[in-house]
């Protein structure tokens, strides 16, 4: 683009990087067996746990990273990563409540716009906390009891639930699925749990706060939600983290098992550090989210909004095995700068009638390299399944680039396939219109992108919605002159 | 005070240097609607672009004030907060924007600008829907996205809507008769006779003279190769209209100029 306005790219700065000052148990960087037994006896973990732990771990040794995303990083030495570290306060089991919280952990919340004082929350939104290895509050938990529902931190259902966990731990992603996975499997340290019972919609809004404060530690958390039988429950997790000039992994896995008629709603809003202008710093975001329509007529959606981490690499996808199951894709994945995204999606369509619908809006500025990678898979049984996939890519400068890459299998000749695709920029003349009609040229610039990117938004619960729409904004603050 | 003044303005295009503008003067005071004819590739368009602030062109002699501030050092968006509107000759679309939604944004920046209080979402409504009638707007046209799916004459009809809302103090309208058949043509005109209120200032910019038979200007300027050749009243228009451009061309510009001058005075 000719034009000088969309050539000096600046950008403000990130607001949630800051470090706070914790007394932190922190166990010495490396992985190995010896490790992978520290943390789940850190943990007080059954024996069954820890053998699952050194399976994944051993399987891990046999594979190697893959190569395939459109990403470019120098080598990560897993050697020199932390895999385990812990707020002082809570090296003894989580608190029972939230008068047992240091204070300074509220405070940090409190900083990060998270509300863990139950009195204060007007929406009704259950929060997990989880920073660096462990989960440090949750709120609403007895609220929740009184209907049936489990929502706890990870640590505290294998302790409690033991059974639940057994069941479904790895049901959706087995430990061996891909190196992150197995990784992850190894050394994971908590995450949320969540259990939705028979029949019961969940009165209120269910989310994680995940936040990295430590240097050179990883963040892997697992996350497993279950909604048995005609069960309701919309889900949404937000992530941040401090500037630093290294990089930092994080590796999570999310798990989703909805049964007959069960709907699971999963949002999320990943606005992880995204490293500086030069592309210096930010988190490696590597993570394996996968659900499975076990049950009839079940539904799983997942929603996105992708703006922060340096390397993001991570296909939310839905295996479609009860007859008549739905599963969506929205997604909004915002790379400026030096970042990375290469995301997207897998449909799996196994039982008759099953249905999907993805929506990909890339938007890349600065540098930023953004990749759709989806597949849709239509397997020999599925009469019927239909699937609506939509990618439009928004260019902004002529620095970025945008990527595309849809997969096709279809084995059933009864199902419909539709894909559109399109590729956009930010014109001189979108830019100009605004300006003309009073608007800055930054506002033009986050007015534009919400625009496009509204059809994802309109996903999000209506508490998050305004959120995303200001942190798009902000993300892209700056990368118009 | 005069609304604009306009003196030697020379203007050429940044990426090639070519010079478009090669010596404009030009003078508009409060409530005076000015046509600007000439053949194409005259200079008409990249005179509202350059005054409206459009990225893309060097000024490299002159001036242009409005309202006594030196117009030509302030960004598109002051310009537009301080009451100059461009009515577009191609509208851009913004897919996912509703018009109305850009609309109120667009008002509550320049309300802002004017120290005046934002207007809430029924205020706004209530404004735009006495706007929406003077162009023949359908309501399902302002929740639409901008400009996306709308006809030529849809697209100029919002332009007007929009110049009516946001009230300018000098409005420019670059071509807004092109690509309209004569029904559409009619409203749009309509909605801008309607905003002549003896304050309000403007340019049209039109390459035939049917637009001036809707719009009566107080004066016709003619552009020829990047200069005001020719400056007289409404019959200016009729005249060219009868003789062509090849008229006006043939004539020496030390007249022109001098003619201009008289018509601004």
């Amino acid at each position: 683009m000719s034009d000088a306005v969309l050539d000096t790219l600046t950008r403000q700065e990130y607001p949630h990087g800051f470090v706070t000052d914790i007394d932190t148990d922190v166990i010495p960087a490396g992985l190995s067996e010896d490790v992978v037994r520290l943390i789940s006896n850190k943990k007080g973990e059954p024996e069954w746990l820890l053998d699952w732990r050194l399976k994944a771990y051993r399987h891990w040794l046999t594979m190697v990273e893959p190569k395939w995303a459109r990403v470019t990083y120098p080598p990560i030495d897993y050697q020199k990563i932390v895999y385990y570290a812990a707020p002082r306060s809570s090296k003894e089991g989580a608190p029972k409540s939230l008068a047992d919280v240091e204070p300074e952990l509220l405070a940090m919340y409190e900083k990060l716009g998270v509300p863990l004082k139950e009195r204060e929350i007007l929406a009704g939104v259950a929060v997990d906390a989880v920073i660096d290895s462990v989960s440090v509050a949750t709120t609403f938990k007895e609220k929740l009891a009184s209907v049936g529902i489990i929502f706890c931190s990870f640590s505290e259902a294998v302790r409690e639930h033991p059974d639940l966990v057994k069941k479904y731990l790895g049901s959706v992603v087995p430990s061996s699925d891909n190196f992150f996975a197995a990784l992850n499997s190894a050394v994971f340290s908590d995450g949320s749990f969540c259990f939705i019972p028979k029949g019961v919609r969940c009165p209120m809004e269910l989310s994680t706060y995940f936040r990295i404060n430590q240097a050179d530690t990883g963040q892997f958390e697992r996350t497993l939600i279950v909604a048995e039988q005609g069960a309701v429950v919309s889900y949404l997790e937000g992530c941040t983290a401090p500037k630093r000039d290294t990089n930092q992994l994080h590796a999570a896995v999310v798990e989703l098992v909805a049964l007959d008629d069960a709907q699971i709603k999963y949002s999320t809003v990943q606005n992880w550090y995204p490293g500086d202008r030069e592309g210096k710093g930010g988190i490696y975001n590597f993570v394996t989210k996968r659900g499975k329509c076990a049950g009839r007529n079940s539904r799983i959606s997942w929603t996105q909004v992708e703006t922060g981490s340096a390397i993001t690499w991570k296909y939310p996808s839905c295996i479609l095995l009860g007859d008549g199951s739905v599963g969506a894709f929205y997604s909004v994945a915002l790379t400026n700068n030096y970042q990375q995204a290469d995301t997207g999606t897998k449909m799996i369509h196994i039982g008759k009638n099953t249905r999907s619908t993805i929506v990909s809006k890339g938007i890349s500025a600065g540098h930023g390299q953004n990749t759709y990678r989806g597949a849709v898979t239509i397997m020999k049984n599925a009469e019927g399944a239909r699937n609506y996939s939509q990618c439009d890519s928004l260019l902004i400068g002529d620095q970025c680039g945008a990527h595309t890459f849809p997969y096709i299998e279809v084995k059933n000749s009864s199902a419909t396939l539709e894909h559109e695709a399109s590729t956009s920029k930010i014109g001189e003349d979108q830019l100009f219109y605004c300006r003309q009609r009073g608007l800055s040229a930054e506002d033009a610039v986050s007015l534009i992108v919400n625009g496009f990117a509204k059809r994802v938004l309109k996903e999000l619960p209506m508490e998050f919605a305004v959120e995303a729409q200001k942190l798009l904004g902000v993300s892209l603050e700056g990368s118009v002159g | 005070m005069n609304l604009l003044e306009i003196t030697n303005l020379h203007a050429s295009i940044e990426e090639d240097g070519h010079e478009i503008l090669k010596g404009i003067d030009l003078v508009i005071r409060p409530g005076e609607v000015h046509a600007l004819m000439g053949p194409n590739g005259s200079g008409k368009s990249t005179l509202a672009h350059v005054l409206s602030g459009r990225p893309g062109y060097v000024v490299t002699q002159g001036s242009a004030r409005f309202l006594g501030m030196d117009l030509l050092a302030m960004p598109a968006e002051m310009r537009a907060r301080e009451g100059i509107f461009l009515a577009f000759q191609y509208p851009v679309e913004i897919p996912g924007v509703s018009n109305t939604y850009f609309l109120r944004t667009a008002v509550n920046t320049v309300r802002k600008h004017r120290g005046q209080p934002e207007l809430d979402a029924i205020d706004f409504l209530a404004l735009l829907d006495e706007k929406a009638k003077l162009v023949e707007m359908e309501e399902t046209l302002l929740n639409r996205s901008v400009n996306e799916g709308f006809s030529g004459g849809e697209k100029k009809r919002n332009e007007v809507l929009q110049m009516a809302v946001l009230d300018p103090k000098l409005a420019i309208l670059d071509e807004t008769d092109s690509g309209l058949d004569i029904d559409a043509l009619r409203v749009a005109a309509s909605g801008v006779n309607a905003l002549r209120d003896g304050a309000r200032g403007m340019l049209v910019i039109t390459h035939y003279q049917r637009l001036l038979d809707y719009i009566i200007p107080d004066f016709v300027h003619v552009l020829s190769d990047g200069k005001i050749v020719k400056s007289g009243d409404k019959n200016l228009a009729k005249e060219l209209e009868a003789k062509g451009y090849s008229w006006i061309e043939k004539e020496p510009p030390a007249t022109a100029s001098a003619v201009a001058g008289a018509a601004a005075r």
